[in-house]
C-alpha cells in the first residue's frame, strides 16, 4: 500500500523538477545549453521507446528508426500550412491538402501512424527470434527509406522535407518525457512487464506457463512505435528540415549505442545512457574539431568522436554488456520500487 | 536492337552482379556457419581491400599485385578483427556479438573517412580491363572487368570448395560449423578454426571490394554497406551458413535485381531495394533456413 502512494509522488516531484528546468533553465544557461537539454530529453524519448521491445523483450530490433522517420514524416505533412502545402507537395491527395493540425494532434497522430505501421510489420516479424528479428526488421528500416524516397508526392523525395514549424520547446519535450516515462514504468513493472521480461529471459520457459509469446512481443513493439512515432514528431518540428537520410542507420547506431551504454533492462539507465553519449560526443566534437596547446596545433581530426565511441561501445560489450545501470533502476529512493522489491509486490496482485 | 539481344544482355548483367553477391555472400556464410555471427563487418573489410589496391596503384604498381596486396590487406583486418573483438565475446548472447560487429563497423567506417574523406575516389582500372566487347553490332556490350570478375568467382569458389571438403582445416571448418561443442570434444583446435575461416572470408571480401570497386570506377568509406546489405539478402535466400546455398542466393539475387530494372515497369523500379527486403523478410518467415536448408526451425 505504501509502494502505491510513494509512485506518484515520485512523479509529482520529477515533475516539478522538469517544469523548473524547462521554464527555468533559459534564464540561466545559454542558448548552447538549452539545445544540448533538449536533445537529451529527446533522445531520451526515442532510447526509452527503444528500450521497450529491444531491452524488456528481447526483441533486438534495428528497425527502430523506421518508426521515427514515420513519425517525423506523418507530423512534418499534418503540420505544413495549407500554402505551403501547395508549394511544396503539389501532388498531396486532395484528403490531406486542405487542412493543417496543430503541434500537439500532429504529434499524436505521428504516433498513432507509427503504432499502426507496428501492428502491421510487427504481427509477422515479432515471430522471429534472435539475430533473424534483427535482420528482418533491418529489411523493415530499408523499406522505409526506399518508400520514403520514391513517395515524393507525399515527401520530396531525396530533397529535404522543409517548412515544419520550429514549435519543438524545452518544456513541450520535457512534457512528452515525462509522459513517456510515466506510461513506460507503470507498463514495465506491472504484471504484463514481467511478461514480457519472462518472454526475454526464457522464451520456451514463458511459453511453456502459458505466457503468450506472440502477445507480450507485439504490445512492446507497438507501444515503442508509438512513442518513436511521438519522437519523430518532436524531431521534426525541432529541426525544421530533414531528409529520408536523417532517419537511417546513422541514427539507429546513435540510438543504439545510448540504450546499450545505460543498460538495456532499466528506463533510467536509457536516461542515464543518453546523458553519458551526448556529453560525450560533445566534448568530443569540440576536441576534433582541432585547437592549440601553447605551440602544439592539433589538427581538425573529423570521424576521430565516433571511432572513440566506436571503441568505448566494444569495451563495453567486453567488460559490461549489461551497461551501466544493467537490470537495476535509479530511484532516489522516492519509490523504493527496485526491480526486486517489484516482484515481491506483485505477488499481492 | 532483337528482343533475344536484350533478354541475352540481361542475362550477363545478371551474372555479372551475382558473381559480385556471391562473392559477398560466401564471405558472411562462412563466418555465420562457424561462429554463428551476422558480421556486418563484412563490407568494412571489403572496403579495406579496396582501398589498399587502390593507393598502391595510385604508387605505381600494377593492378594485378596491387589487387592480391588489397585481398592480403582485408585478410589481416579480419584476422585483428577477430582477435581483437569478436574473440572475447565469443560466447556473449547474438545480440551482444551483433551489436559488437556493428560496433566494428562504425570503427572501420570513420576510420575510412578520417583517413580518406568521404569523398569518393577514382579507381585507376588499367585499361585492358576497360576494353569492351562488342557482339552482334553494339547490341550485347559487356567489359573485361565482367569478364575477370566472373572468372575469378569461379576460380576462388572452385578453390574454397576444395579447401573446405580435401583438407584437414576445412573439414575442421564443416565439423565446427556443424556443432562446435562436438568438434571441441573430438580434439579440434576451435581457435585455429574460427581463425582461419575469418582469414578465408574476409580474403572473399578483399576480393569481392576490389571487383565491386573496380566495377563501380570509385571507392568511398561507405562503399561496403550495400553489398553487404544485398549479400545478407543473398545468403539468407540460399540458406544462411550454407556456402553453396550463398551461392545460389547470391546468383538469384542479382538476376532478380536485373529482371526487375529490365522487365518491370518504370513505377516499380525504384523500389527495386525494398522489393529485394521485403523478400528478405519473407523468407525469414516462411523458409528461415532459405533454399539449401528447408528444415530448419528458428521460430520463437
Amino acid at each position: 500500500m505504501k509502494a502505491d502512494l510513494r509512485i506518484p509522488l515520485a512523479v509529482a516531484a520529477a515533475l516539478i523538477l522538469a517544469a523548473v528546468v524547462a521554464f527555468g533553465a533559459p534564464h540561466v544557461v545559454g542558448d548552447y545549453f538549452v539545445r544540448i537539454l533538449l536533445l537529451i530529453a529527446l533522445n531520451s524519448i526515442l532510447v526509452l521507446s527503444l528500450s521497450l521491445s529491444n531491452g524488456f523483450t528481447g526483441v533486438f530490433s534495428l528497425g527502430h528508426v523506421g518508426f521515427i522517420g514515420a513519425g517525423a514524416y506523418a507530423a512534418g505533412i499534418l503540420s505544413l500550412t495549407v500554402q505551403q502545402k501547395k508549394a511544396l507537395l503539389p501532388h498531396l491527395p486532395d484528403l490531406l491538402n486542405w487542412f493543417s493540425l496543430p503541434f500537439l494532434p500532429a504529434t499524436l497522430a505521428a504516433g498513432l501512424f507509427a503504432a499502426i505501421l507496428a501492428v502491421i510489420v510487427g504481427y509477422p516479424l515479432m515471430r522471429l527470434s534472435g539475430y533473424f528479428v534483427s535482420v528482418a526488421t533491418m529489411g523493415f528500416l530499408i523499406i522505409v527509406n526506399v518508400v520514403l524516397i520514391n513517395a515524393s508526392d507525399f515527401t520530396r523525395g531525396a530533397r529535404t522535407f522543409t517548412g515544419v514549424p520550429l514549435a519543438t520547446s524545452l518544456p513541450w519535450v520535457l512534457g512528452w518525457l515525462a509522459v513517456t516515462l510515466l506510461v513506460l514504468s507503470r507498463l514495465v513493472y506491472s504484471p504484463f512487464g514481467r511478461r514480457m521480461k519472462a518472454v526475454r529471459d526464457d522464451t520456451i520457459a514463458a511459453s511453456a506457463v502459458g505466457i503468450s509469446v506472440l502477445r507480450a512481443r507485439l504490445v512492446a513493439f507497438v507501444i515503442g512505435a508509438f512513442f518513436a512515432g511521438v519522437g519523430g514528431s518532436l524531431y521534426a518540428h525541432y529541426l525544421g528540415s530533414f531528409s529520408p537520410n536523417t532517419f537511417y542507420f546513422a541514427m539507429t547506431m546513435n540510438l543504439i549505442a545510448m540504450l546499450v551504454l545505460g543498460g538495456m533492462g532499466s528506463l533510467s539507465g536509457a536516461i542515464i545512457g543518453v546523458i553519458c553519449v551526448s556529453i560525450l560526443s560533445e566534448v568530443l566534437r569540440s576536441v576534433e574539431r582541432g585547437f592549440t596547446i601553447g605551440d602544439i596545433t592539433v589538427p581538425a581530426l573529423f570521424g576521430a568522436s565516433q571511432i572513440v565511441l566506436g571503441f568505448l561501445f566494444i569495451l563495453i560489450m567486453i567488460f559490461r554488456p549489461k551497461g551501466i545501470m544493467g537490470d537495476r533502476e535509479l530511484t532516489f529512493g522516492l519509490s523504493g520500487r527496485s526491480a526486486n522489491h517489484n516482484q515481491k509486490e506483485g505477488k499481492d496482485r | 536492337m532483337s528482343q533475344l539481344e536484350y533478354i541475352i544482355q540481361q542475362i550477363i548483367n545478371a551474372v555479372s552482379l551475382g558473381s559480385l553477391y556471391a562473392l559477398v555472400a560466401v564471405g558472411l556464410s562462412i563466418v555465420f556457419g562457424v561462429l554463428k555471427l551476422t558480421n556486418f563487418a563484412h563490407g568494412d573489410v571489403m572496403m579495406v581491400g579496396a582501398f589498399t589496391t587502390v593507393l598502391l596503384i595510385g604508387i605505381g604498381m600494377p593492378f594485378a599485385p596491387a589487387m592480391l596486396c588489397g585481398i592480403l590487406a582485408s585478410a589481416v583486418a579480419g584476422f585483428l578483427i577477430e582477435r581483437i573483438a569478436y574473440r572475447p565475446i565469443r560466447n556473449a548472447p547474438d545480440v551482444t556479438r551483433l551489436l559488437t560487429s556493428l560496433a566494428v563497423t562504425y570503427i572501420l567506417e570513420n576510420l575510412g573517412i578520417l583517413l580518406f574523406t568521404s569523398s569518393p575516389r577514382n579507381f585507376p582500372l588499367p585499361d585492358i580491363l576497360n576494353t569492351s566487347w562488342q557482339l552482334s553490332g553494339g547490341a550485347i556490350t559487356f567489359t573485361n572487368i565482367n569478364v575477370l570478375t566472373v572468372a575469378l568467382t569461379f576460380v576462388s569458389l572452385i578453390g574454397l570448395g576444395w579447401f573446405i571438403t580435401r583438407t584437414t582445416i576445412g573439414l575442421g571448418m564443416r565439423a565446427a560449423a556443424e556443432d562446435m561443442q562436438a568438434a571441441q570434444l573430438v580434439g579440434l583446435n576451435v581457435n585455429k578454426v574460427i581463425i582461419i575461416a575469418f582469414i578465408v572470408a574476409s580474403a572473399y571480401a578483399g576480393l569481392a571490394g576490389v571487383l565491386w570497386a573496380a566495377q563501380a570506377g570509385v571507392v568511398q568509406p561507405q562503399m561496403g554497406f550495400t553489398p553487404l546489405l544485398k549479400a545478407f539478402v543473398a545468403a539468407i535466400i540460399g540458406g544462411f551458413g550454407s556456402i553453396s546455398g550463398a551461392l545460389l542466393g547470391g546468383y538469384m539475387l542479382g538476376a532478380l535485381e536485373i529482371f526487375i530494372v529490365a522487365f518491370m515497369p518504370d513505377v516499380v523500379v525504384p523500389y527495386r531495394d525494398a522489393i529485394v527486403f521485403a523478400l528478405l523478410i519473407a523468407f525469414l518467415l516462411f523458409r528461415p533456413g532459405g533454399l539449401m536448408q528447408p528444415n530448419r526451425e528458428i521460430k520463437l
